[in-house]
């Protein structure tokens, strides 16, 4: 994959998360990706980024334009220094949630996008790597 | 703080979301409408959501905390004007919205919200 | 004293280039009916320019130089239109293989008194062209790809029409396998007629759907909610015999959805849902 354009957000309060999912469309929009798309994956980025905020306090967001699979896609990377997520298996399951959610945000995070990787140590942190390609 | 405002018509309260939704301001609207509607006694709830492009798991809580909240104090829910992409993303989310009755734009939603006034209390005088 | 490849293949262009084309044109795979021969001597002539001046400014035995990006450049540009013209890969790979042969035959001629030079500069030159080739082929095989890719959503576009039956009801069939992608377009376009029209109730006919597996299905209930969720009905019709089967045999729950036999009878449900009747008007 080779990236194109990149820009990182930091988000700390819930007014960041606006200002991200606005950025995170301008990205979209550039490579032409379709409105369902950009729905989806503005949707997603929405639910992971409230998880930063809620369980690790702030984080960041590196939104990238990369290059692969014969398509250009946009590729997001959530970062944080929270808690960590002791059993990924476990939160990756529908209707799972130590908050007071419905769930869905993991599981229905993966399933809008096209590639998903989450890495989590406990105690150190999390990092959720989301990339939604043009036609994917 | 922004604000959205809540519209009283005849026996129905209406809220056209024109602004995107952070999550402070869906918390606030939720207390706001039910507040309203236990203080007008409205029986009807419409919310417009037309111009809103994200709906993710946490709005649509809101959503359905509203019509639940509205249910108890006796009026029903209609949310209209759900764009396609945002049903597509909804269903692929895992969020069925259940409990939360639809129509595709607000006249739609009037009729169907009459309707369901007329069902549940045939003995209100006609206006 | 060194001897300049280069200048001499440069000095010797013209006959280069009628070489070539002579070669080219006795060639059994030339195809005049895709391509006229001054046509082609133009295209040879631009390649043969180029490639002749980017050896002036490289040293023949870096075939990764930059001086060689104009060559290939060009070499792409013919690569690309003639494989969109549809020639096959051997006559495109001919028509740039067949100028070693020109290239070697003049060589030939200008250095025969020195075999191990000639040899020297020949294995050059064939090892140039060879990458050229295989620059070729990459090109042909992207141009084939862009092709295919534009024909895949042509077919996606035509393949989804949406038709208004009626005031308020709007009909889909659907035509050939519903894989993920193509449950995609189809959901876009329905919802978006559906809001454009403002119908109330939407006809998903899938008659022409092969074979309905767990998948297909999981496509279909999908559509069907999000249908829902805008605040419209969705029926799903033309269920043929041998589908129902395989549908209560894989265990498939479409309890949920209303489904009909024939686009007919989704009809009439549609008119009943909209408290409508069709009657036969009275005689005169």
């Amino acid at each position: 994959m080779i990236v194109l354009s990149s820009d990182n957000i930091r988000i700390a309060k819930e007014l960041d998360m606006v200002l991200f999912r606005n950025r995170l469309k301008e990205y979209a929009v550039k490579i032409g990706m379709g409105l369902v798309n950009q729905t989806k994956l503005i949707t997603a980025a929405s639910e992971l980024s409230r998880n930063m905020l809620r369980y690790a306090g702030e984080g960041t967001a590196l939104i990238e334009i990369v290059n692969g699979q014969r398509q250009n896609g946009v590729r997001v990377t959530f970062s944080d220094k929270g808690p960590g997520i002791s059993n990924i298996e476990q939160a990756m399951k529908d209707g799972f949630s130590t908050g007071k959610s419905l769930g869905l945000g993991l599981p229905g995070a993966k399933r809008l996008v096209s590639e998903f990787d989450i890495k989590s140590t406990v105690g150190k942190g999390t990092t959720i790597t989301i990339t939604k390609w043009k036609n994917g | 703080m922004d604000k959205i405002p809540i519209l009283k018509i005849g026996h129905f309260l209406m809220v056209a979301i024109q602004v995107d939704l952070y999550d402070r301001l869906a918390l606030n609207l939720e207390s706001d409408l039910v507040q309203a509607v236990s203080k007008t006694g409205a029986r009807g709830v419409l919310i417009d959501i037309s111009a809103v492009s994200i709906v993710d798991s946490f709005m649509g809580r809101i959503l359905g905390n509203i019509a639940g909240m509205s249910k108890i104090l006796d009026a029903e829910t209609v949310i209209v004007g759900m764009q396609p992409a945002v049903a597509i993303t909804l269903v692929e989310l895992g969020l069925p919205l259940k409990g939360v009755q639809t129509a595709l734009n607000v006249e739609k939603g009037m009729e169907l919200l009459q309707q369901k006034i007329q069902v549940t209390e045939e003995e209100e005088p006609e206006e | 004293m060194k001897l300049d490849t280069a200048k001499i293949l440069q000095k010797r262009k013209k006959q280069i280039l009628e070489l070539w084309m002579k070669n080219q044109l006795v060639d059994f795979s030339l195809r005049e009916d895709l391509m006229s021969n001054e046509e082609l001597t133009v295209q040879s002539e631009e390649l043969v320019d180029v490639l002749l001046q980017a050896l002036s400014d490289v040293n023949l035995d870096d075939i990764h130089s930059i001086a060689l990006t104009p060559v290939h450049e060009a070499l792409e540009g013919i690569s690309i239109s003639r494989a969109k013209q549809g020639y096959s890969p051997r006559e495109t790979g001919t028509f740039v293989f067949s100028l070693k042969d020109a290239l070697l035959s003049i060589l030939q001629q200008e250095i025969k008194n020195d075999p191990v030079q000639l040899l020297e500069e020949s294995l050059k030159i064939s090892k140039l062209i060879d990458s050229l080739g295989i620059v070729t082929f990459e090109t042909f095989i992207k141009g084939r790809e862009e092709v295919i890719l534009r024909q895949t959503d042509e077919i996606a576009e035509i393949s989804t029409p949406v038709i208004r039956v009626w005031d308020g009801v709007v009909a889909m069939p659907i035509i050939g396998t519903l894989d993920s992608a193509r449950t995609q377009v189809v959901m876009e376009s329905l919802l978006q007629e559906i809001v454009d029209t403002s119908s109330n109730i939407a006809i998903l006919d899938i008659s022409g759907v092969p074979a309905v597996d767990s998948l297909v299905a999981q496509h279909l209930i999908k559509t069907v909610s999000a249908t829902r969720l805008m605040g419209a009905e969705c029926i799903i019709s033309g269920i043929r015999p041998e589908i129902a089967q395989t549908i209560v045999h894989l265990g498939i729950d479409l309890s949920g959805i209303i489904t009909k036999a024939t686009l007919a009878s989704a009809l009439r449900h549609a008119y009943s849902l909209l408290q409508l009747e069709v009657r036969k008007s009275a005689v005169k």
